[in-house]
């Protein structure tokens, strides 16, 4: 499964970050705490939190995710979404809670 | 003159069914793990009184969102709690850095916070604009370099306007 | 769903409020920052985070949540444990990251909050 798949299965908005859409997913990592993600998220997983900082893409590229959602309607700020573009790692969008878009999420990796 | 005893309640039954409470708690600058204790002695109290449940959970929520900004921002504070029959007020007062710009620390996002406080859980700049949300009046009022005093009154019947009582 | 059927399906283990177990959760919502917890209007709500300290009680105290799954295989303080109890919190731990703790308990038919 790509990335892409998993923004038209889930109706995610593509913030920023268009060239990683053909990453593969390999599961998820849902946390909002940055020093977390960096002890504990695997390479491929799809990241879902509120955080919106730039640091959020500095981890996401050390870890190699596939993908950032943020969820509740928060937008990527501009460092964020520079550094999205630059790694090609895309930060997604949408307006469901974190517990809403990973119950959909892990069905969908899980069927 | 009304002696108070920090952390003691004081509590004068007026007229029957109307009950004046008055309390004061230290809060202590740094100190993550005591932060909330002194909105959890404000929800006891207000439980006390079987003050209605939603305005309990509203109060708590904007005095325990003060009480953490003390804790990751100043050396330390005090919380001084007056209800009457109509109004609860707290008053929630410290020495530390005071705000540069209210107005802007009102927005939602803005923050200060070390990244320390961000790992404990706070700091993402919410804090500010759901004590508004909870309150029925909110007023802030800082000396950058000396302290901020954040006034929260709630109306006990949930409805009336409350006004300043400065 | 039921405090005692999370307990089963995420094989967890419960630290206070044995006694609670047929307290049913109308909703859930995962996070593990306080200030985005303490903005919830709803009420009978889950709590799922990977934050483990004392505010996760606090803020739990001061929303009027009842239930608090402790994900990413955390372990709560005894400090932790008494305030809980005292607060009339159902503490539950997990060794689940908070994605498999929210991906088996929708799974399972738990609502989100919105």
């Amino acid at each position: 499964m790509t990335v892409g798949d998993i923004v038209q299965a889930l109706e995610l908005t593509v913030y920023c970050g268009k060239k990683g859409l053909e990453r593969r997913v390999t599961g998820g990592y849902v946390s909002d705490l940055l020093s977390d993600v960096m002890g504990h998220a695997d390479t491929g997983q799809v990241w879902v939190t509120l955080q919106t900082h730039k640091n959020v893409m500095a981890i996401a590229s050390l870890k190699d995710l596939a993908a950032v959602i943020l969820v509740t309607g928060h937008k990527p700020d501009e460092n964020t979404a520079h550094q999205s573009e630059e790694e090609a790692i895309p930060v997604l969008g949408t307006h469901m809670s974190a517990f809403d878009v990973t119950g959909k999420l892990y069905e969908l990796i899980n069927k | 003159m009304r002696i108070v005893v920090p952390g003691r309640v004081e509590t004068h039954i007026l007229s029957g069914m109307t009950e004046r409470m008055h309390f004061e708690h230290n809060i202590v600058g740094g100190d993550f793990t005591r932060a909330g204790y002194a909105s959890s002695q404000v929800k006891k109290a207000l439980k006390t009184l079987d003050v209605d449940m939603a305005i309990i959970k509203r109060t708590v929520v904007a005095t325990y969102e003060a009480e953490v900004n003390v804790v990751a921002h100043a050396c330390n504070g005090m919380m001084i709690v007056d209800i009457d029959g109509s109004t609860i007020q707290v008053v929630i007062q410290d020495e530390g850095p005071g705000i540069e710009d209210v107005e802007q620390a009102m927005v939602e996002g803005f923050s200060t916070a070390s990244s320390e406080v961000r790992e404990m859980g706070f700091g993402a700049g919410m804090g500010l604009s759901n004590m508004k949300k909870n309150a029925d009046s909110l007023h802030i009022e800082s000396e950058p370099g000396k302290g901020t005093k954040v006034e929260i009154l709630m109306a006990l019947d949930g409805r009336e306007e409350v006004r300043s009582k400065k | 769903m039921k405090v005692k059927e999370i307990v089963r399906i995420l094989d967890a283990r419960i630290l206070c409020g044995e006694d609670m177990q047929e307290y049913t959760v109308e909703k859930a919502f995962a996070s593990d920052l306080m200030s985005d917890v303490l903005m919830l209007a709803d009420d009978n709500v889950l709590l799922i985070t990977g934050l483990v300290n004392m505010q996760t009680i606090r803020t739990a105290e001061m929303s009027d949540i009842l239930c608090v799954v402790l994900a990413r295989n955390k372990k709560a303080s005894r400090e932790m444990i008494d305030l809980a109890r005292d607060g009339g919190i159902i503490l539950i731990e997990c060794r689940y990251s908070v994605y498999q703790t929210c991906g088996l308990l929708y799974r399972e038919g738990l609502k989100p909050i919105f």
